[in-house]
């Protein structure tokens, strides 16, 4: 979900003098809403999260059309909000977003690659009352890094990753760990320990949108995803109360889905640049869905009554093995975007779930990425966009 | 974790703030909420760096005369103190 398509990997954490979020669908609230301002981005990352045919949507909202939005999703209980993309900091208008987004009362959360973030652009943000700055690495040194994004931006992430910690802002690295990178686990957390990070996300890459196109380069093989699993426990353990590391579930290799979303509809809400509103930042590209688009519609009737936002809701929708499944209620049935792409049906069970009649299809990619030759991945950028969407 | 002696605040990264649509108050942090209940609210919001522990209790005793609230007040701010969510001023 980050500016190189990371995603989140605790979204909203109910807890101890808490309730947990409601699940009962007329009290849902989007509390997370995620502001893609832009699918430019300096970086080609070939995990990228955003869809494929990102380049051919140019249409941006205009600041007006964002200050209403960042209203509207208010009103209805959003408070957690995150500027991502594509590069949040290639729109001029960001400042004025954050000002707007923090008197509406938000926690704002800058997602970024860290091009653009000079110390003069995060003394405006800081002013305007930014809360928080998650930067994505891609590697632990200059060269892998460089590689992987496409683009020589090691140097300018140290260099901001210093100047949030010097003004005291709260700072998230982001690293979405796949095949070329995973070996570099003990020392990408050995640099956001030297960085000095409150929070890090060992985002494992979801396949999905350029991932998807890119998985037998980058799916690790299973004794490699338990190597970097122990480390990642390992630091988790050492640095309990000084930095808070989440690793995400690489679910391939898992015998249950996640979680997706908290639920479809019950929590996210992702805005593309474009105006098209997602309960899902990777949904895009689900058929059969007219998604809503904020130009047409107010945010109210997005949330709660566009046909889109109910379609997946609630369990009525499953079908079997789901839905008479115990385990509905703690992961949904999965991933709707993950079944589509590997069922070709978006309301079957995630086959990464070992009770899907579809589970070997994961099983299979694991096997194959396994054996493939390291083929050239394809770069997130906008000739490849054209050439693939 | 004992609460710090000293005048109590909402410490970094978190911010606390009254959440209309939930009707309750959260202490928003990045990418992260915690809902609050009626009485850990009440107490959070006491917890502007003007008052310790002791003060802290004394106002809600202003608000809840002869309650037996003293050991319970303690109890969770050490608990707040533990997650990080207040500080010593």
């Amino acid at each position: 979900m980050g500016a190189d398509g990371s995603p989140v990997a605790e979204p909203i954490a109910p807890s101890a003098a808490a309730s947990t979020v409601p699940a009962g669908v007329a009290a849902t609230r989007p509390l997370w809403l995620l502001a893609e301002l832009t699918y430019r981005c300096p970086l080609q990352c070939t995990y990228c999260s955003n869809p494929l045919g990102y380049a051919g949507i140019q249409d941006e909202l205009t600041t007006v059309e964002w200050v209403r939005v960042l209203r509207e999703a208010r009103a209805l209980g959003a408070a957690q909000l995150g500027f991502s993309g594509g590069e949040p900091l290639a729109r001029p208008d960001l400042v004025e977003l954050v000002a707007e987004a923090r008197r509406l009362g938000y926690f704002t959360n800058l997602i970024t690659s860290a091009v653009g973030l000079d110390a003069a652009r995060l003394d405006a943000l800081e002013a305007a009352g930014l809360d928080s700055v998650q930067i994505s690495f891609q590697a632990a040194d200059a060269q892998l890094n460089d590689r992987i994004g496409g683009a020589r931006t090691f140097a300018r992430k140290l260099e901001a990753a210093r100047l949030v910690k010097a003004r005291g802002l709260p700072l998230t690295l982001c690293i979405v760990i796949h095949k070329a990178n995973i070996h570099q686990v003990r020392a990408i957390l050995d640099l956001t320990v030297e960085l000095g990070a409150d929070y890090v996300e060992l985002a494992t890459t979801q396949y999905y949108g350029w991932a998807k196109l890119n998985r037998a380069q980058l799916l690790p093989t299973r004794d490699e995803v338990r190597a970097a699993e122990a480390v990642a426990h390992e630091y988790q353990e050492r640095f309990r109360g000084k930095m808070r590391i989440f690793y995400v579930v690489p679910d391939y290799h898992e015998e249950r889905p996640k979680a997706c979303m908290n639920g479809w509809g019950n929590v996210f809400l992702t805005i593309a640049p474009d105006g098209a509103a997602l309960p899902c930042h990777a949904a895009r590209d689900l058929p059969g869905l007219d998604f809503p688009n904020v130009r047409e519609r107010d945010v109210a009737w997005i949330w709660r009554d566009s046909p889109a936002f109910n379609r997946f809701r609630g369990y009525e929708w499953m079908q079997a093995p789901c839905r008479t499944c115990p385990e509905r209620f703690k992961d949904f049935g999965g991933c709707r975007c993950q079944a589509y792409l590997l069922t070709g049906d978006a309301a079957a069970a995630d086959p990464v779930c070992a009770l899907s009649p579809r589970h070997q299809v994961v099983l299979d990619a694991v096997a194959e990425a396994a054996a493939a030759p390291a083929g050239d991945p394809h770069y997130r950028n906008p000739a490849n966009s054209r050439r693939f969407a | 974790m004992p609460a710090p002696a000293g005048p109590l605040a909402i410490a970094r990264p978190f911010r606390f703030q009254w959440e209309p649509a939930q009707d309750c108050h959260v202490l928003l942090f990045p990418e992260g909420m915690v809902t609050l209940n009626d009485s850990a609210g009440r107490i959070l919001a006491l917890c502007d760096g003007s008052r310790d522990a002791a003060g802290i209790i004394a106002e809600l005793l202003q608000q809840f005369p002869g309650a037996d609230l003293a050991g319970g007040v303690r109890e969770f701010l050490e608990v707040a103190h533990g997650r990080g969510w207040i500080a010593g001023g």
